[in-house]
């Protein structure tokens, strides 16, 4: 395997790395106002309409979440463990660990669109059939529509999640990352965490509310 | 440990993870007022603070990538303090 090069306008590989993560965090900063927005409607409502909030809490699905919680943090697991593979040159480890992480990434997918017909199956979508018990309609009904557009939005950056991971255990296949050249699966691995920390937030924000009442 | 093994605070996070997981739901069902709330997000940042210090390796990192990194939710803090100086304090909120 021929020696990792920097490109021409860095002074060596180090360099590059770092340039590397500082893009891919501040990138990170932006998705995270991204959803700062969203997570500032959500606490200003529940704010205004804690008792509605706590009971459209309790008919979203407390099972599902929690699977696709377990899910989420184990594909980050194992996508940690392939940035470390791919630091010991273990390319084909990496490869097969990515791949693990995006059938669970497809998997979250599968078990959000189950999650999304029964609600539907339930009235439970603003807009189109949604039905509450009376006194607590108005901000359940805030709730519902921060549901969708807040798991939606995740849901597209889990879909963009796997095709990068997919990507990346592709190049891992073909021996592209040894111990001094990690710099892609590293930024890959960066995106993929945060948006296991993004659903680590929403889950507590939707699933949590209300199961106390 | 081989190489091939996962390092064993990868492997460890991923287990306190998952009891942290298990934990916030016991929490949740527990009738404890005012407090269900808070101690759910408390239990959320501490996950994501292992995620970041370990899985997305913070802790090997200088004081610049920690800046880059907190810079998104030094703007957010900004952002939701000015809002709920707003919100907090408007009377006739929220409107029935």
């Amino acid at each position: 395997m021929p020696e990792a090069q920097p490109a021409f306008q860095f002074a060596d590989l180090r360099q590059q790395h770092e340039a590397a993560q500082l893009g891919i965090w501040t990138f990170l900063a932006s998705e995270v106002l991204l959803f700062g927005g969203l997570i500032l409607a959500y606490s200003v409502y529940r704010y205004g309409y804690s008792a509605d909030f706590a009971a459209a809490g309790r008919e979203t699905k407390i099972v599902i979440g929690t699977l696709n919680t377990a899910i989420l943090l184990t594909s980050s697991f194992l996508v940690a463990w392939a940035v470390a593979a791919a630091k010991f040159d273990l390319n084909w480890l990496s490869a097969v660990l990515l791949v693990a992480a995006a059938i669970l990434g497809v998997l979250f997918l599968g078990l959000k669109g189950y999650e999304y017909r029964e609600e539907y199956h339930e009235h439970l979508v603003p807009g189109i059939n949604f039905h509450f018990e009376a006194p607590h309609r108005r901000g359940a009904e805030l709730f519902f529509i921060f549901y969708y557009v807040a798991t939606g939005l995740h849901a597209l950056h889990v879909s963009v999640g796997i095709a990068v991971l997919l990507v990346i255990a592709r190049a891992a296949r073909r021996c592209a990352y040894s111990s001094q050249y990690h710099a892609p699966i590293t930024v890959a691995g960066l995106y993929w965490h945060f948006v296991d920390v993004v659903w680590i937030f929403l889950f507590a924000l939707i699933y949590l509310p209300g199961r106390s009442g | 440990m081989h190489r091939w093994a996962p390092p064993r605070a990868i492997l460890l996070s991923w287990a306190v993870l998952l009891v942290l997981l298990a934990l916030t739901i016991m929490l949740a069902y527990q009738p404890l007022g005012t407090f269900n709330a808070p101690i759910a997000l408390a239990i959320a940042t501490t996950k994501a603070l292992i995620v970041a210090a370990i899985f997305m390796e913070l802790r090997e990192r200088g004081p610049l990538m920690i800046v880059f990194a907190s810079a998104g939710f030094i703007w957010l803090a900004i952002l939701l303090w000015l809002a709920w100086v707003d919100f907090l304090t408007r009377p006739g909120f929220p409107p029935r």
